[in-house]
């Protein structure tokens, strides 16, 4: 979608082809070159920071590394003992079981809480902070709060003892503890929902006007106005939600630590532990790069898939 | 006197009328229900911050804590350097809020309004590394900051912030290409360079686009936790987010002194929001972060 508008200010105002001097024609390469010196910074950021260790990762997933010690060279051998560890297999199961449920329920959620800002309600500047809050203080502040939420004597579980329900153990059961983090993930959809409400807003009314008089009510109206129209915000909320949450790992770090008994350990979280405790950087890299290889494949396919369902106004005729 | 008239005007249906109503209230309700059930942990916290440990679990639950119990910041605070932390962390968001920000600012200008032959394939290095998994250059980074002697140090968490940030660059680019461009031609024709465009024509149209970035690189980079928590070894050099760390640790099930810990985190932050918000929020709206 993003690549849609690339070329959207590339139609260059025709100049009339002059015969131009050898000291002319150099000056003017020199002038076209000035954008150079804008986006300098980012070149020179995205051959350090990107490109140099995108390959030096993989090199780096060749060989033995403890940190300490020489490096040697040792083929696939870290790829072959990835794939035969169990722990890798568990850490990827968890956040692919995390993605499923937090990526979908996220955005649905940060649609519906969109449309109602998007409502005529007065005092609504309050109300849209009041929802956004949880999200700019995501992270540790919003882990350390529900550490104290999902407490065994918690809020929540007081909640449930009005309905007599005696509520779990949640960050300390096995069964428990990965829908903990995926619940409290839904307090923190402000920025999709910011994304929504902007697209939201640039819905034209005139579409709303024309449902009306076809006699469409209100579930007819976002049935067949807001959900086409707002596509290309969903999908750009999906594709970014499943590269994030594929990468969680602060709230296992602090919350569950990965337990227990693996039951919160995330795939990320396992590299963090492969590199930085055990210092088997080799090996960390190798798994990173698996890590890669499935976000990459989720993206081209949601990508794929996107031409299916993603309107674009621009493609119709007309 | 008007109102009737305009009432009688109208002459809804008495049925139609209930049900116009009923339903106002009801999204009233949802509304603002809503917004208290989202702001229900923030309030949560502040409560057992100011709460007594043995307060914590009396039924029925203390909704407002009288008196105040203010002990809980003070025995927090001296859990650790917390002004070492604050320090830490102040210096990190300050440094970065400024150099993305007006890195990013440049960049898309490059991208969004000069022209140069291989701009829009290197636009496309842009979206990559924002698409691309930053999981896999943590450990090259790593190795990289080490061979420097830069572990311990805030530097690693300073320079990759001087090359720009692909998001930022992103949103950027896309708000400028909805600049007319009539205004810097008609610049350029009075003999203004690039420079002179982007400072006097482009950044003052862009204020609330640049502060919504400035905002983003500020919850960013406040709550940032993996690479602190990488790059920092020793106690005092910890930023406040990874120093907190050790308040789950040491106070465990001590509540009180973990929420006081996390209103620490958290009050600079919904201030900074609510500073910025006005801002923000038109920023969010004219960026569009369409694509």
């Amino acid at each position: 979608m993003a690549s849609s508008s690339l070329s959207a200010n590339t139609t260059d105002l025709r100049e009339p082809p002059a015969p131009l001097s050898r000291w002319r024609a150099a000056r003017k390469w020199i002038a076209a070159q000035e954008g150079w010196v804008f986006i300098f910074p980012w070149v020179v950021g995205f051959i350090l920071l990107d490109l140099g260790p995108y390959i030096f990762a993989l090199i780096i997933s060749f060989l033995n590394w403890d940190v300490g010690r020489p490096p040697t060279y040792i083929g696939l051998r870290n790829y072959q003992a990835a794939f035969t560890d169990p722990l890798v297999g568990k850490s990827l199961w968890n956040t692919a079981y995390y993605t499923l449920f937090h990526v979908p329920g996220s955005t649905i959620i940060a649609f519906a809480v969109a449309g109602l800002l998007n409502q005529r309600v007065r005092g609504m500047p309050i109300w849209r902070t009041m929802y956004y809050i949880p999200s700019v203080t995501s992270g540790v502040g919003m882990a350390l709060i529900w550490i104290w939420l999902f407490a065994p004597r918690g809020a929540l579980n007081g909640m449930l003892g009005w309905f007599g329900i005696e509520g779990p153990r949640w960050l300390t059961s096995t069964t428990w503890a990965m829908p903990a983090l995926i619940i409290m993930s839904f307090w923190g959809v402000g920025s999709s929902m910011v994304i929504f409400l902007a697209g939201l807003q640039g819905v034209p009314q005139h579409l709303y006007e024309a449902a009306e008089v076809d006699g469409g009510g209100w579930w007819a109206k976002v049935r067949h106005v807001t959900i086409p129209m707002m596509t290309p915000y969903i999908f750009l909320s999906l594709i970014l939600g499943v590269i994030g949450s594929f990468q969680v790992v602060t709230q296992a770090l602090l919350m569950t630590e990965g337990g227990p008994d693996n039951a919160t350990l995330f795939i990320l979280l396992y590299i963090w532990i492969m590199g930085w405790n055990a210092f088997k950087m080799g090996y960390a890299a190798s798994i990173s790069w698996i890590l890669f290889a499935i976000i990459f494949a989720a993206t081209i396919v949601q990508f794929l898939g996107a031409r299916r369902w993603v309107y674009y106004e621009y493609q119709e005729p007309g | 006197m008007s109102a009737t008239t305009a009432g009688m005007e109208r002459r809804r249906p008495i049925v139609l009328r209930a049900f116009r109503w009923t339903r106002r209230i009801l999204l009233y309700l949802i509304v603002v229900g809503g917004s208290f059930v989202y702001m229900y942990p923030v309030f949560f916290m502040l409560r057992t911050s100011l709460t007594k440990e043995s307060d914590l679990y009396v039924v029925p639950p203390i909704i407002v804590p009288l008196p105040p119990v203010w002990e809980n910041y003070a025995i927090m605070w001296q859990n650790g350097p917390t002004w070492s932390w604050i320090k830490n962390s102040l210096i990190v968001v300050s440094f970065s809020v400024v150099a993305e920000t007006v890195t990013s600012v440049s960049v898309a200008y490059g991208f969004a309004r000069t022209r140069f032959a291989a701009r829009d394939k290197l636009f496309i290095g842009v979206l990559a590394t924002m698409m691309l998994p930053g999981a896999v250059t943590l450990i090259p980074r790593w190795l990289i900051f080490h061979r420097l002697d830069m572990i311990d140090t805030l530097w690693p968490l300073l320079i990759p912030r001087l090359f720009g940030t692909a998001f930022y660059i992103f949103i950027m680019r896309q708000f400028f290409l909805t600049l007319p461009r009539e205004l810097d031609d008609a610049a350029r024709i009075d003999g203004a360079s690039h420079l002179q465009i982007l400072r006097k024509v482009v950044i003052p149209l862009s204020v609330p686009a640049i502060a919504t970035i400035a905002v983003f690189s500020f919850m960013n980079r406040w709550n940032d936790f993996l690479e602190p928590l990488i790059y920092l070894l020793r106690t005092e050099n910890l930023t406040l987010a990874v120093g907190l760390r050790f308040f789950v640790s040491r106070f465990g099930t001590e509540y009180h002194l973990l929420m006081a810990g996390a209103m620490l985190l958290i009050v600079p932050m919904i201030f900074a929001f609510f500073l910025a918000q006005k801002q923000f929020i038109r920023g969010i709206a004219l960026t569009g972060i369409k694509g």
